[in-house]
């Protein structure tokens, strides 16, 4: 009997640049935040630019992280998505007006409670509003990009309206809760006491939303879905079922985001979804449909790319998320973390 | 002679033809039938948007590729021609040189955008042409010292188009069946038969060798790549077609507004409208484009004056009128607009040749 041959299997230990390239987008924030402050040179101003541009992006990211999952599970490109951040930005500001003690008390729990509860009642009405856009709207055209990109678009002009109806159709200026007006010093930054509490809500739900994406049995099948429905639905599991669950919850989130958006900014209109809709899109493509990390590091490239060209040259805000898209596209034309297989 | 003015592609439907020759005669007699500005100006709008709307319907219908950068190409004529009448002089051959510039950029522009953003899914093509759209209107109101900014550009047209240039009152007396012969008549004809031509002239394209194959891409992309067409170059071609065609109806918008602004020519309103007048008038079919802005424009004129005296009925009940405002016609054509993409997909030239079966 001869004796087997030898065989010792070996490591082979992965070059710096095999173990760099899947951290890149997550080197491309820090990238812009670098470039920022070279740009800018005012340490000062560049310190407020980046954490409102954080702040920013953080909303985006709430608001953006229901679509590219939409999109990955069910491959239903919903157009209507803006409404839902009108839709919570009028219900959560209506509900902070109605708290007006709490708001207007000089407590800080109580303006936050207030805030809280606001984003609560603006969450709960855009998650039965999008339960009803997805058996209305949404179900009758799956598996058809065309219908569904017409019949959404359609359906997000009639949400407009009718929020127009019930809300009248001038701006609602309102004022954010005593305690978060103003800014405070930070390392001798001026920051706005509204966007460290708005960093630390879409921290807070980046982080819930990995750990129900990557620890639970739900995320897995969620996951799994993004990756290959086809399978998921032939393991048994009802991936329809699941896709409404989605779609309700990104609803949600997209009220979560509007309710936060018109607070930050103090004023509201029903065009508002609209104009969220453009800077969603960008998101969602330059971090890769159905991919939420993609869509976080979007979120945040986009929100400090505007800060600083605003600062930088005011009339190129958008174009310049324009070049950035592009650039991206050019880099990766599927975004930076593709996750759904090209269908 | 008709059948190769219409490239051999006839309504094929008893109903259709009739509509049709309804609609071209009023709209080729409109100065006369219908005097008065409000009519006149009615009929020119449906022109100018049977082109914008064919020009869409090349894109949308015939090759399946959903853009919503239409109206930036739209805007790019308009602005095209007011910058020829503005920084050249008033005279036909500014207008034109203008016309010919804002073409060219926006078929450039159009090259750039589908060369980039055609090569990876037609899904991203919809996102990325609604983001550069909203960059570009944005854009053209804020350089306010190039484009007048929100405000928009009035300027001058050649004088023999003008409401003060007169003709023909020695022989006629200035007046042709009660209508005064002046430059405003002029500029509706212009507009008349230049919408003519490029109505024509597309129709044209999509029956030819070349449209048949972007029919056939849009059938299925997956398979005329295969036969051994290039799916990418033929996408950008006709998206490209489009923008020209668009690009020429906007300078016609200028020529009748005398007047270019990002609302009239930008807007994502104008956008909305577009797509809702290919849905009412069928994907995939140019008389659709004739049908759907003949119904379109009329209903915009007129929904809302109905609309009005609708709301003044239920005055006093709580929240219905503001349902019935004026203002809110939006409201019920975006409900028009699901329920005719559900129940009537193919539109009112879809349900007229119901039946009928296609001689290719």
């Amino acid at each position: 009997m001869t004796a087997a041959p030898e065989h010792t299997p070996t490591m082979v230990r992965r070059s710096v640049s095999e173990l760099i390239v899947p951290f890149t987008p997550f080197c491309l924030v820090i990238f812009l935040i670098c470039a920022g402050y070279l740009a800018i040179g005012i340490p000062s101003s560049w310190m407020t630019l980046t954490l409102s541009g954080l702040a920013m992006g953080m909303m985006y990211f709430i608001m953006s992280t229901g679509l590219t999952l939409v999109f990955g599970l069910m491959d239903v490109i919903n157009f209507g998505h803006g409404a839902f951040v009108s839709l919570g930005a009028f219900v959560g500001v209506t509900v902070l007006l109605q708290l007006g003690a709490f708001s207007e008390s000089p407590v800080l729990w109580q303006n936050i409670a207030a805030v809280l509860l606001s984003i609560c009642a603006a969450m709960a009405v855009c998650a039965a509003v999008g339960w009803g856009f997805e058996r209305l709207i949404v179900r009758p055209v799956y598996g058809s990009h065309l219908n569904q990109i017409l019949v959404t678009m359609g359906g997000l002009i009639v949400a407009e309206q009718l929020i127009i109806v019930f809300w009248g159709p001038e701006e609602i200026y309102f004022s954010r809760p005593e305690m978060l007006k103003g800014s405070t010093e930070i390392l001798g930054a001026t920051v706005e006491k509204f966007r460290v509490l708005v960093v630390s809500l879409g921290l807070a739900i980046f982080a819930i939303m990995r750990w129900v994406l990557r620890r639970t049995k739900i995320g897995l099948i969620v996951r799994a879905g993004v990756e290959d429905r086809e399978m998921v639905m032939a393991l048994g599991y009802r991936l329809r079922l699941v896709f409404v669950a989605v779609f309700i919850a990104g609803s949600a989130l997209a009220g979560f985001g509007g309710a936060v958006w018109g607070m930050y900014q103090e004023v509201i209109t029903a065009h508002m979804g609209n104009q969220a809709l453009i800077l969603i899109f960008i998101v969602v493509i330059i971090g890769g449909l159905g991919s939420v990390e993609g869509c976080f590091i979007g979120a945040l490239m986009v929100g400090l790319m505007q800060n600083y060209v605003a600062f930088l040259a005011p009339k190129f805000a958008l174009l310049s998320n324009i070049g950035l898209m592009v650039a991206i596209l050019m880099w990766r034309p599927m975004g930076m973390i593709p996750v759904v297989k090209a269908k | 002679m008709i059948r190769t003015l219409l490239s051999d592609d006839l309504p094929r439907s008893r109903a259709l033809t009739f509509l049709l020759i309804a609609i071209v005669l009023c709209l080729a007699l409109a100065p006369f039938l219908f005097p008065g500005v409000r009519t006149v100006d009615t009929a020119a709008r449906i022109c100018i948007f049977v082109v914008l709307v064919a020009s869409y319907d090349l894109l949308i219908g015939y090759t399946g590729i959903v853009s919503f950068a239409h109206t930036m190409f739209f805007g790019l004529g308009a602005y095209g021609l007011a910058f020829g009448l503005i920084h050249i002089d008033r005279s036909y051959l500014a207008m034109g040189l203008g016309t010919l510039a804002g073409g060219l950029s926006a078929a450039v522009l159009a090259l750039l955008v589908g060369l980039f953003s055609l090569r990876v899914r037609a899904i991203f093509f919809a996102m990325i042409t609604l983001a550069v759209a909203s960059a570009v209107a944005v854009l053209f109101s804020q350089l306010s010292s190039i484009t007048g900014g929100e405000d928009g550009l009035t300027f001058k047209l050649p004088r023999s188009l003008g409401p003060a240039f007169k003709f023909g009152t020695e022989t006629l007396d200035g007046r042709l069946f009660g209508v005064k012969l002046n430059g405003k008549l002029l500029a509706y004809y212009l507009i008349f038969f230049c919408s003519a031509f490029l109505f024509l002239g597309l129709l044209r394209v999509v029956n030819s060798p070349f449209g048949r194959v972007l029919n056939a891409i849009r059938e299925n992309e997956f398979r005329a790549e295969a036969i051994g067409f290039p799916v990418i170059y033929y996408r950008v071609a006709a998206s490209c077609i489009s923008a020209i065609a668009a690009a020429g109806a906007g300078a016609l918008y200028a020529v009748w507004l005398r007047y270019v602004g990002p609302d009239t020519t930008l807007s994502m309103e104008i956008m909305l409208n577009v797509l809702l007048m290919v849905v009412i008038g069928g994907m995939g079919t140019l008389y659709g484009a004739i049908i759907g802005a003949a119904v379109f424009v009329l209903a915009q004129n007129y929904l809302q004056t109905f609309m009005e005296s609708a709301a003044s009925l239920v005055d006093g009940i709580p929240i219905l009128p503001n349902f019935l405002t004026a203002d809110r016609w939006l409201l019920w054509l975006g409900l028009l607009f699901v329920l005719s993409v559900y129940f009537f997909p193919k539109g009112v030239v879809g349900r007229l040749r119901r039946g009928k079966t296609v001689p290719h």
